[in-house]
C-alpha cells in the first residue's frame, strides 16, 4: 500500500540497510532486548537442551503475553522435535522456534485490500478505549495523502469529549477533509454523510474513526453494527478493512475483544499500537493462532511515520536479533 | 478455563484417597491448575510463582471443612490469600482522607490511553461529592485536544479547569495551577498529565520536575484493567522514577480478569485506591479487594450484579412491580417492562455469568436461544394494543393472527408466550403464599 517503503517480499533475508527494517528494529528495541536476551541467554548460556530448558522457554513465552495454551503448543512441538533427534544444537532450537512463530504469523498474513484498488475503499478502526484509534486514523490519513491518495475522514467518535477536536487536528496535519457532526450525534449518520461526500468528491479512501467501546457493552456494539449496515447498504462493492486497534500492552483479554468485535463487525485485521514500550505484543501470535486474525499495521513510535506495515519475517527476525 | 476452576479441582481430588486433610501431595496437582488459571488472568509469571508458594504453605495441613469439598477448600485458601495480597492484609493502608483546610495536590500518571484524563475528572467529581473543592489542571500539552477534553469534562461536573494552552511547559502549568487553586480557595488540585512510556526518560523527567515543583501528596498510576504481563515493568518503572503512592484501575467494566493488578500490587507495594467501572462520570468507586479477588478467580460478581439490577430498575418501579405481583394484577405491559430491564443489563449470558456457580454450567446455545426468545416475546408484546396488554383475556384467535402478522411471528409462538405468562403468574402466586407462610424475606429485585 504505502509505496514509499515498499512491500518487498521477494527476500527472506531482511536487508540491513532497509530503512523500514531499521525503524522496526529500533521501535522493537525494548521488546527485543527483553525477549531476545532472555531467549538467547537461555539457548546459548551453556545449558543442556532438556526439559528444564523447555520449561524456562515456556515461561518466557507466557511472560510475552503469548498465552498459556499457545505457549504450551509451541513448546510441545519443540519437545517432539528434540525427542525425534531433529534438534541437536541451541542454534537449531532457536531456528525451530523462529520457524514456528513465523508459520503462525505468515499463515494468516494478508496485505491491506484498500489502497491500490480503483474507486472508493473504506478503512474503519474499532477497539476498546484508549488503544490509539484516533491517532492511528490520523497517521493513516497522512500516509495515504503523502502517497497521493484522496482521503476523507469521518469523525464517528461522537461520544468521547473532544474526540472530534482531536481528529480535526489530525485532519489539518494530514490535509484531508473531515466529515463531522456535533458531539453526541448518531455515528451511523456521520458515516452516511461521509460516504455521500466520498462519492461526490470521488475520494479513494474513506477513513472512519469510531468511539472506543468495551466489547461487553451491548448498546455500543449495536451502534457499531449499525455503522456496518450503512456501509453494506451504501457501498456494498467497495473493498473494506475493519481493523481492531490493539494496544501492545494488552493481555489475554485481547482474545475476548477480537471475538466480540468480530461478532458485531467482521474484522479483517489488527493494528498493533504502542510497540515502542516494553510490552512484547505476544498476543498477536495467539490471535493469529486462535482467531486467524492477521496484523496489518504496527505502531512503533509517536512520529507520523512510525505507523508501519506489518511484515511477519521482519517482526520475527527483529525479535531474535541482538 | 477459569470458571471451571472449582470443578476441575474437585475432579482432581476425586482421584485421591485421603481427602480429609490437604497435604502437599494432594494439592500439588490442583495448585498447578490454579497457576494456569492465574496466568490466563494475566497475573505475572513471577508473581504467580510466589503466590502459589504462599498458598501452599497456608493450605498444607488444613482440615477440609465439612461443608466444603477439597477443591472448594483450596479455592477458599486461594481466595483469602488473594484478598490479603490485594488489600495489603495487616499492612492495609489507611483510607485516603485528605484534610479539607489546606490544599492537597494529587497527580495522575500513566501510559498513553490508560484513561488519565477521564479518571482525573471522575476523581474530581467523586471528591466534590464528599465536600471537597477540587480544581483540575490540564498538564497534557502533547495529545491533540487533550486540554479541550478536560475542559468539557470539567464543565460537565462544574469543577474549574486550569489551563495555559499547549505552548507552556507542564511544569510551569502545574506551578501556576497551584497558585490559582490557592487563590480560589480550592482544597484539592488534581493534575492531569500526558500519557508516556515508562522507558521515555525525557518525559519521565518531566514528571519528576512536576513533583519537585509542587510536591503532590498522592501520585496515582492510572492503569488499564486489560494490561498483560508487561504491567510489572510499567508499574516498577513508574514507581521507581516518580514514587507512585497508589493505583487507579480503569476500564474495569469490561470482562478482563484484571490479574495484572495483582502483579502491580506485589511489585510496588502500593495500594489500589479507586476503580473505574463505567463510562459515566459517576462511575468511579473505591476499590474493593474482596470483589476483585472473586473476579480474578472467576467466581462471579454478585455485588456487580446487584448494582446492575439497581441501575436498570428504579426503586419505585421495583416497589410497584412487587405490589402488582402480590395482588395478581401483573400484565403484559409489566412483563414488557421487565424484559426491557433485563435487556438493558446485557445479554442473558453475561448476567448469569455474574452468578457464582451458574455461569458456565448452562450451555451457550441455550442461553443464546433464550436471548432470541426474549426478543421475540418483546416483539409480540409490542404488537399488542395497550388494551390487550392490560387485559390478556381479550386476546382471541383473530387478535392472535393480527399480532402474529405485526410481530413477524406465528400464532403458535403467541400461544407459547401466553402459556408462559400464565405459568409465571401461577409461580408468583405460589411464591407469594410461601413467603406469607414463612414470613421470610421479600421478593424485591432491587435489594
Amino acid at each position: 500500500m504505502f509505496g514509499f517503503w515498499g512491500t518487498k517480499k521477494e527476500t527472506n533475508e531482511p536487508p540491513a540497510q532497509n530503512g523500514w527494517f531499521q525503524k522496526i528494529k529500533s521501535g522493537l528495541t525494548a521488546t527485543r532486548n527483553l525477549f531476545s536476551k532472555r531467549v538467547n541467554d537461555l539457548f546459548f548460556g551453556g545449558g543442556k537442551l532438556d526439559e528444564e530448558m523447555l520449561e524456562k522457554l515456556e515461561e518466557i513465552l507466557i511472560t510475552s503475553d503469548i498465552g498459556v495454551s499457545t505457549s504450551l503448543k509451541l513448546v510441545d512441538h519443540l519437545r517432539q522435535l528434540l525427542k525425534k533427534g531433529s534438534i541437536n544444537t541451541p542454534e537449531q532450537l532457536q531456528e525451530a522456534l523462529k520457524t514456528e512463530l513465523l508459520d503462525i504469523l505468515s499463515q494468516v498474513a494478508k496485505p491491506m485490500s484498500v489502497g491500490d484498488h480503483q474507486g472508493l475503499g473504506t478503512i474503519m478502526l474499532v477497539g476498546v478505549n484508549g488503544t490509539g484509534k484516533t491517532t492511528a486514523t490520523g497517521k493513516i490519513a497522512k500516509l495515504f495523502h503523502q502517497d497521493g491518495k484522496k482521503v476523507i475522514l469521518a469523525a464517528a467518535d461522537t461520544f468521547r469529549a473532544a474526540a472530534i477536536d482531536q481528529l480535526e487536528v489530525w485532519a489539518y496535519r494530514a490535509e484531508c477533509p473531515l466529515i463531522k457532526h456535533a458531539h453526541g450525534a448518531d455515528p451511523a449518520a456521520v458515516v452516511f454523510d461521509a460516504i455521500t461526500a466520498s462519492k461526490a468528491r470521488q475520494a479513494d479512501i474513506l477513513l472512519i474513526d469510531t468511539a472506543g467501546r468495551l466489547h461487553t457493552k451491548i448498546n455500543l456494539m449495536e451502534e457499531l453494527k449499525k455503522i456496518g449496515r450503512v456501509l453494506d447498504r451504501e457501498i456494498p462493492e467497495a473493498p473494506r478493512e475493519t481493523l481492531l486497534v490493539l494496544d501492545a500492552t494488552t493481555g489475554q483479554n485481547a482474545i475476548q475483544q477480537a471475538k466480540l468485535f468480530s461478532e458485531s463487525v467482521p474484522l479483517s485485521g489488527i493494528i498493533l499500537t504502542k510497540l515502542d514500550g516494553t510490552a512484547k505484543g505476544g498476543i498477536i501470535i495467539t490471535l493469529a493462532d486462535e482467531m486467524k486474525l492477521p496484523v496489518k499495521l504496527i505502531g512503533v513510535g509517536e512520529g507520523i511515520d512510525d505507523l508501519r506495515e506489518f511484515n511477519p519475517d521482519y517482526f520475527v527476525t527483529a525479535l531474535f536479533e541482538g | 478455563m477459569f470458571d471451571n476452576l472449582t470443578n476441575k479441582l474437585d475432579s482432581i481430588f476425586k482421584k485421591l484417597r485421603s481427602k480429609g486433610v490437604l497435604t502437599e501431595d494432594n494439592i500439588n496437582e490442583s495448585l498447578r491448575e490454579v497457576r494456569l488459571a492465574l496466568l490466563e488472568a494475566d497475573v505475572n509469571f513471577k508473581v504467580v510463582k510466589e503466590f502459589i508458594e504462599k498458598v501452599k504453605v497456608r493450605a498444607v495441613g488444613q482440615e477440609v471443612l465439612k461443608s466444603l469439598t477439597p477443591g472448594q477448600q483450596v479455592i477458599k485458601v486461594v481466595h483469602e490469600e488473594l484478598i490479603e495480597l490485594l488489600s495489603g492484609g495487616t499492612h492495609a493502608p489507611a483510607p485516603l482522607n485528605p484534610k479539607k483546610d489546606k490544599l492537597n495536590i494529587w497527580m495522575m500518571a500513566g501510559l498513553q490511553g490508560s484513561g488519565k484524563t477521564t479518571a482525573a475528572a471522575k476523581l474530581a467529581n467523586l471528591m466534590k461529592k464528599q465536600g471537597y473543592r477540587p480544581m483540575l489542571a490540564a498538564g497534557d500539552i502533547y495529545r491533540p485536544a487533550a486540554i479541550q477534553q478536560l475542559e468539557v469534562l470539567g464543565q460537565k461536573i462544574d469543577v474549574p479547569v486550569f489551563s495555559l494552552g499547549d505552548k507552556v511547559s507542564p511544569v510551569e502549568i502545574c506551578k501556576k495551577a497551584k497558585e490559582a487553586a490557592e487563590a480560589k480557595d480550592c482544597n484539592l488540585l488534581i493534575l492531569d498529565t500526558a500519557g508516556r512510556l515508562h522507558i521515555d526518560e525525557e518525559l519521565m523527567k518531566e514528571l519528576q520536575d512536576i513533583r519537585e515543583a509542587v510536591s503532590p501528596s498522592e501520585t496515582f498510576l492510572v492503569c488499564d484493567a486489560m494490561i498483560g504481563q508487561d504491567a510489572v515493568n510499567v508499574a516498577k518503572q513508574f514507581h521507581e522514577s516518580i514514587g507512585t503512592t497508589g493505583l487507579i484501575l480503569s476500564k474495569l467494566d469490561g470482562d478482563a480478569r484484571g490479574g495484572a493488578i495483582l502483579s502491580i500490587r506485589s511489585v510496588t507495594g502500593q495500594p489500589i485506591r479507586f476503580a473505574s467501572v463505567g463510562e459515566k462520570i459517576e462511575d468511579l468507586e473505591l476499590f474493593l479487594p474482596e470483589r476483585m479477588a472473586s473476579r480474578i478467580l472467576g467466581m462471579g460478581d454478585v455485588i456487580g450484579l446487584i448494582e446492575k439490577v439497581k441501575d436498570s430498575i428504579s426503586m419505585d418501579e421495583a416497589e410497584a412491580m412487587k405490589e402488582k405481583m402480590q395482588n395478581q394484577s401483573f400484565t403484559f405491559e409489566d412483563f414488557r417492562k421487565q424484559l426491557k430491564a433485563i435487556k438493558s443489563m446485557g445479554s442473558l449470558d453475561s448476567i448469569l455469568n455474574m452468578i457464582p456457580g451458574v455461569g458456565k454450567n448452562l450451555p451457550k446455545e441455550a442461553m443464546e436461544e433464550s436471548d432470541v426468545q426474549m426478543r421475540r416475546f418483546e416483539a409480540i408484546i409490542n404488537s399488542m394494543t395497550l388494551e390487550e396488554r392490560l387485559t390478556p383475556d381479550l386476546i382471541n384467535s383473530s387478535r392472535k393472527q393480527r399480532i402474529a402478522r405485526g410481530s413477524g411471528t406465528s400464532v403458535q409462538e403467541i400461544n407459547q408466550l401466553i402459556k408462559q405468562f400464565d405459568q409465571l403468574k401461577k409461580m408468583m402466586k405460589m411464591f407469594q403464599k410461601q413467603t406469607q407462610k414463612k414470613r421470610f424475606g421479600r421478593f424485591n429485585p432491587a435489594r
